[in-house]
């Protein structure tokens, strides 16, 4: 049995050492892993707790991140409790195998600390590996600062284990802006969090000899459809669960989270809608605004960036003052508008307002996004309100060095 | 361990019940013959992984599968690692105490092509290896990308024809020499290393049998007759494998704990490779005179090998 880790009402962590933390509360059988900045001390903080008796699973240092991700499936199609970590190149080669864990419906916890995707090497914090997993079939959960790393770590393992859900759930956090950043952190002790978890509940148990399963099969133009629609429901339908699992841990802690979080929207003229530890910035820079020039502006951002919260994006926009909303995407965009963008811009359209919509691409490479920027952003979407038109490009690039760069003209002008 | 002793070739075919005879494989093929035998060898549980290829396609595709036991594959390089991580899910629930049936043995085996073992799959399967996971790999080696329709691998052989090192008027087909995979293998310090064939199925029982007992990674290459890709009458394959090791073109011997090395089948009469190379149509442009010095090197290339052998075999070292 593993020893019981002494935790303080109040730890002073950074956003990688909370995921650790959880990880370690979870009681997972097999962490199989391979460290990369910034996420390598989520893994080193693991490796910690399993050289000192704190943990009682195996814990398995493969030779790449594409073996990590294979040896969580392997290990979770084997009946217990699976995580692992990593960042960027090393989710990048994950990739083949994200889609093969959730297409196989095991529910394996990745806690991903955001970093850019080269060339050019970099090593900073942004979205693009996070926007890489969009389409991989994972539910996405985004936490803002450490507290939320530690707080998601613990949801992920109880909303993806969920029976009517059983799949793989990633939880994002900014690299170095919150993986590196220590903070105030209120832990649960280590059977409080255990038991908000709950036991594992073998699937389709490859140790369970009474009944043989085969895991991975092959399926043609006659099954791959369905598999693929089967799929894309549980994912849509976790919704629910993911409600649910808030709701719980809401009433266990006191700390409420939801699917978009929306702040200051209910008379707002303009809003930004960001994602990650931007979004703490955003919302000091729309209070001072509030405060300082009078510009009714709110802020929203999806927490749970799979599956996309449409009903919930658009429910935060239904606000009849609403007139110009702009998307910030932290991920290269590479020849489209941000994801983000046209995402929220799809659910703003079933909206009575039908707000102005434009884009931000900002941040890329651990590039500083600070309250001036984000005032500076809201003004001009004060400015498009006023005109009655979009007055910039649509597209345009955020604190960019050299000619101001953007693309896409409106004609409501 | 449970371990199964099989008398003669009627017993062997008609009493395994794990791996059904309804599969997509080629007739003739001797991917279901060896893996047959794996399962035959032991009344063990088994947790079986497969990286992508021929065994795989023809086994599991939804809603069927052959498999009587519990089965995995998620791609095409990472079967080594699933059946390793499944192992230490085994052990880390067995510490736990939240398996069905804790006393009951387990054995966890990956197979994979030459493809997948030799070239795609190399670095999952090195990295399983050197994690020392208790489980035993097993190549099933056709020497080419088979499943694809025959392209070449590192395992294909000098001079062989293939759709990606093909045999024409300025080419005798592959250039470049095998990849030595047991001595790569055995270089792990991997407590046992073998290399076997079905046509001596009896030695091949035996060193599955060694492999399961054996506490660690094990790794054994087989050679698994293609008839589709090497080009040869389907019920003929035993034949052309009997022709593999009597010609010492693919000779059987096991390497323990990484250096001790023991010849398991020794040909009463050595045959020449060309009566090998002559009943595959992979090699008929071989016998044109302007390659004749290819069948030259072929040969000279296994009668170095075999001299190795014997003299690490005598070494005892």
């Amino acid at each position: 049995m593993a020893k019981e880790f002494e935790l303080n009402e109040v730890e002073v962590w950074d956003g990688n050492y909370a995921a650790s933390q959880a990880l370690r509360q979870a009681q997972i059988d097999v962490v199989a892993a391979y460290p990369i900045t910034p996420s390598t001390p989520i893994v080193e903080g693991y490796g910690a707790y399993v050289a000192n008796g704190y943990v009682d699973g195996e814990f398995v240092m493969v030779e790449s991140e594409h073996g990590a991700m294979s040896g969580c499936v392997g290990a979770a199609a084997a009946g217990g409790r699976v995580a692992t970590a990593t960042s960027s190149q090393g989710f990048a080669l994950m990739v083949e195998v994200l889609y093969q864990a959730s297409g196989m419906r095991l529910p394996i916890v990745l806690t991903v600390a955001n970093r850019a995707l080269a060339a050019p090497l970099n090593v900073r914090g942004d979205h693009s590996d996070m926007y890489l997993g969009r389409d991989s079939g994972w539910i996405q959960l985004d936490a803002f600062d450490a507290q939320e790393a530690y707080d998601m770590t613990l949801c992920a393992f109880k909303i993806g284990e969920h029976l009517d859900v059983r799949l793989p759930v990633m939880v994002h956090q900014d690299g170095f802006t919150t993986s590196h950043k220590a903070q105030n952190v209120y832990p649960l002790q280590d059977s409080v969090a255990y038991k908000f978890i709950g036991d594992y509940v073998p699937v389709d148990d490859m140790l369970d000899f009474s009944r043989p399963v085969t895991h991975g099969a092959q399926t043609e133009e006659d099954w791959h459809y369905e598999h693929k629609a089967k799929q894309h429901k549980a994912l849509m339908d976790s919704r629910t669960v993911i409600d649910e699992v808030f709701a719980d841990f809401k009433k266990l802690t006191g700390r409420e989270y939801k699917r978009v979080e929306s702040y200051m929207m209910e008379d707002a003229e303009v809003a930004l809608v960001l994602l990650g530890s931007s979004v703490e910035t955003a919302v000091l820079a729309a209070k001072q605004l509030r405060e300082e020039e009078g510009i009714k502006v709110g802020i929203v951002s999806p927490r749970c960036f799979r599956p996309f919260p449409y009903d919930l994006v658009r429910e935060a926009l239904d606000v009849p003052s609403l007139k110009a909303v702009c998307c910030l995407d932290k991920s290269a965009p590479g020849g489209a508008m941000g994801a983000l963008f046209n995402e929220v811009s799809a659910a703003a359209y079933s909206t009575k307002a039908r707000p102005m919509m434009t884009n931000y691409i900002y941040g890329l490479g651990g590039r500083d996004f600070a309250v001036d920027e984000a005032k500076r952003i809201i003004r001009e979407q004060k400015a498009h309100a006023d005109a009655g038109h979009i007055t910039t490009d649509i597209q345009q690039f955020s604190g960019l060095r050299g000619p101001k760069l953007g693309f896409f003209q409106t004609r409501r002008g | 361990m449970a371990i199964t002793s099989i008398k003669n070739l009627k017993e062997f075919s008609t009493n395994n019940d794990r791996f059904e005879g309804a599969h997509l494989l080629c007739p003739g093929c001797a991917h279901s013959m060896i893996v047959r035998e794996l399962m035959n060898c032991t009344d063990d549980n088994l947790v079986l992984a497969s990286n992508t290829g021929c065994l795989e396609v023809s086994t599991a595709v939804y809603p069927y599968t052959s498999w009587d036991t519990s089965w995995i594959h998620i791609g095409f390089e990472n079967a080594a690692t699933a059946a390793s991580c499944a192992e230490s899910m085994y052990k880390a629930r067995k510490r736990k105490g939240t398996l069905k049936d804790p006393d009951a043995p387990v054995k966890f085996v990956a197979f994979g092509g030459d493809g997948s073992t030799y070239d795609i799959g190399f670095q999952w399967l090195s990295g399983a290896m050197e994690r020392g996971h208790d489980f035993t790999y097993i190549c099933l080696d056709n020497e080419n990308y088979a499943n694809t329709g025959g392209q070449r691998s590192s395992a294909t052989p000098v001079g062989a024809h293939t759709t990606t090192a093909q045999a024409g008027s300025v080419s005798y087909g592959k250039k470049q020499k095998k990849k030595d995979i047991v001595a790569i293998m055995a270089a792990h310090g991997a407590p046992y290393v073998a290399q076997l064939a079905p046509n001596k199925w009896k030695s091949m029982a035996k060193g599955f049998q060694k492999a399961l007992e054996t506490e660690g990674p094990c790794f054994i290459n087989t050679v698994s007759a293609c008839t589709t890709e090497w080009k040869f009458d389907p019920k003929d394959t035993i034949n052309i494998t009997d022709l593999a090791t009597d010609t010492l073109m693919f000779p059987i011997y096991e390497i323990i704990d990484g250096h001790e090395l023991n010849i398991l089948y020794r040909p009463k009469n050595v045959l020449k490779v060309e009566d090998y190379l002559g009943a595959q149509g992979r090699y008929r442009h071989l016998f044109k005179p302007e390659n004749k010095h290819v069948i030259e090197r072929i040969q000279k290339d296994i009668d170095e090998k075999w001299e190795l052998l014997q003299r690490r075999e005598e070494a005892r070292i």
